[in-house]
C-alpha cells in the first residue's frame, strides 16, 4: 500500500493530476492511498515551488505540471 | 502547467518532425491569402461587399493566428524544458535590485508559470534569499506577459504591437519590482512566511532529457494551450470579422478614442483590475474594442490590467502578504500600467 500525497492549492492541473495517478494506478492493480494537500504551509513544507507535486511515501517524486502518463506508470511498477 | 514528456512517446526522429512540421508551417503560412481570396471566390463574392469583406477577414485571419500560435506555443514548451521554477530561483538568488529585477521579469516570461503556483513559487524565492523586490517583478511580468498574449497580438495586429507589449510588459514589471524593493516592505509579509527559514529544496530525481523529450514537450504543449484556445480565438475573430465588415469606425471612438476625455485611461485600468480573464479571453474584446476606434494605449493598459491584476490572484496573495503590501503591489502596477497607456497614446 503506497500513499500518495498531491500538493496543490486546488486548481485544474492539480485535479487532472490526482485523476491520473488514481487512474494508474486502478489500472496496475496497486492498492493506495491518495490525499490532497492544499494547505500552503504544508506544501511548502515538502520544499515544493511550482504546483502540481506528488509525494509518494513521504518522498517528493514529482513537481511542477501534470506528470506524463508514462512516468506515473513506472512509480507503480 | 506543461506536461512532462517522458521517452515512452518519444519520437524516433525528433529533428526530422521538426523539419516536416516546418515545412508544412512555412507552405501553409505563405498560402493564407490565396486561399482566403480562393474561398471568396469560389462563394461568388467580391471584398467591396460587407459579406465579402467580413468573409475574407475570417478565412483569412482564423488560420493565421492558430498557425502563428501554434508555432509559438511549441518553441515556448521547448523553452519550458530548460528554465523550471528551480533553476529560475538559483538564478535570482542574492541578486540585488536593479540588475536581478531585470533578469526576473526576464525569466518570468520563459519559466513555465501557472498562477495556482504563484504563492508556492513567491514564497519558494523568498526563502531562497530572492529579494522581495526582485521576486515582484516576477510575479508581475510571468502572467503578464506570455507566449499566448504574444501570437495572438502578433496574429491580429502585427509584430509591432506585439514587440510595445513584450517591452513595456517589462518595464512595468521592472520598475514596480525596483519600487517594492526600495519600499522596504518586508515587514509586511505575514508572519509565517518569514519565519520560513530557507526551505530547502525538494530533490526528486529530474529526468534528464533529451531533445526528442524537449521536442514532445513542444508537441504537447501546443495540444494543451492551442487545444484549450482555439474556440476563444475562433470568437475573437468571429467578432472581429463582424466588426470589420458592419460596424462604423467611430461608435467607441469618442469615449476610447485619441480625442477621449482624460478619464478615459484611468477608467479602463481600474474597470480591469475585478476582471479576471486569460489572454485568449480577453483578446476578443481588445479586437472589438479597437475595431471600434479606441485608442491602442488604452486599450492594451485594459489588457495588461486584466491579464496582470485581478481580485482572485490578490486574495490568495492575502494568505502570505498584509495588507499594506497588497495595496503597494495593485497600487504600483496600475500606475505602471496608467503610465504604458499615456506615453502610447502619446506617441501613437
Amino acid at each position: 500500500m503506497k500513499h500518495i500525497k498531491i500538493l496543490g492549492t486546488g486548481c485544474a492541473n492539480c485535479q487532472n493530476t490526482c485523476q491520473l495517478v488514481a487512474e494508474v494506478a486502478q489500472a496496475k492493480g496497486v492498492e493506495i492511498e491518495l490525499e490532497k494537500v492544499e494547505d500552503l504551509q504544508q506544501i511548502m513544507g515538502y520544499g515544493v515551488m511550482s504546483t502540481p507535486g506528488v509525494v509518494i511515501d513521504g518522498k517528493v517524486v514529482h513537481a511542477g505540471g501534470v506528470p506524463a502518463r508514462g512516468k506515473v506508470e513506472g512509480w507503480f511498477a | 502547467m506543461s506536461e512532462l514528456a517522458d521517452d515512452s512517446t518519444a519520437r524516433r526522429a525528433p529533428w526530422g518532425w521538426v523539419g516536416l512540421g516546418l515545412a508544412v508551417w512555412v507552405a501553409a503560412y505563405a498560402s493564407l491569402l490565396p486561399f482566403a481570396d480562393g474561398v471568396i471566390a469560389l462563394l461568388g463574392l467580391s471584398r467591396q461587399t460587407h459579406l465579402g469583406e467580413a468573409i475574407h477577414f475570417f478565412v483569412y485571419d482564423t488560420p493565421k493566428v492558430l498557425l502563428l500560435l501554434t508555432g509559438v506555443v511549441f518553441v515556448m514548451g521547448v523553452i519550458h524544458t530548460f528554465v523550471t521554477p528551480e533553476r529560475t530561483r538559483s538564478l535570482l538568488a542574492g541578486r540585488r535590485l536593479g540588475l536581478g529585477n531585470v533578469m526576473a521579469a526576464s525569466l518570468g516570461v520563459v519559466t513555465p508559470f501557472c498562477s495556482c503556483s504563484a504563492v508556492p513559487l513567491f514564497i519558494g524565492f523568498l526563502s531562497a534569499g530572492v529579494p522581495l523586490g526582485v521576486t515582484f517583478s516576477f510575479l508581475i511580468a510571468a502572467p503578464m506577459i506570455n507566449e499566448i498574449a504574444l501570437a495572438l497580438l502578433f496574429g491580429l495586429f502585427g509584430w509591432q504591437v506585439a514587440a510595445l507589449y513584450l517591452g513595456l510588459g517589462l518595464a512595468v514589471a521592472i520598475v514596480a519590482g525596483l519600487i517594492i524593493g526600495r519600499l522596504g516592505m518586508e515587514h509586511h509579509l505575514e508572519d509565517w512566511v518569514r519565519q520560513m527559514q530557507s526551505s530547502q529544496s525538494a530533490h526528486y530525481e529530474a529526468a534528464r532529457l533529451g531533445w526528442a523529450e524537449r521536442i514532445d514537450a513542444g508537441v504537447a504543449h501546443v495540444k494543451e494551450i492551442v487545444g484549450r484556445v482555439w474556440r476563444w480565438v475562433l470568437l475573437g475573430i468571429a467578432v472581429g470579422a463582424l466588426i470589420h465588415g458592419y460596424v462604423p469606425q467611430d461608435l467607441l471612438a469618442a469615449i476610447m478614442g485619441k480625442d477621449a476625455p482624460w478619464w478615459s485611461l484611468p477608467a479602463a485600468v481600474i474597470l480591469g483590475v475585478p476582471m479576471y480573464s486569460n489572454a485568449a479571453g480577453i483578446i476578443p474584446v481588445v479586437e472589438a474594442l479597437l475595431g471600434k476606434g479606441a485608442a491602442l494605449g488604452t486599450v492594451l493598459a485594459f489588457m495588461m490590467s486584466v491579464i496582470a491584476l485581478s481580485l482572485p490572484e490578490m486574495i490568495i496573495l492575502r494568505k502570505v502578504l498584509k495588507l499594506p503590501l497588497i495595496a503597494a503591489f495593485a497600487g504600483i502596477v496600475a500606475t505602471g500600467i496608467l503610465g504604458v497607456g499615456i506615453v502610447f497614446n502619446a506617441v501613437l
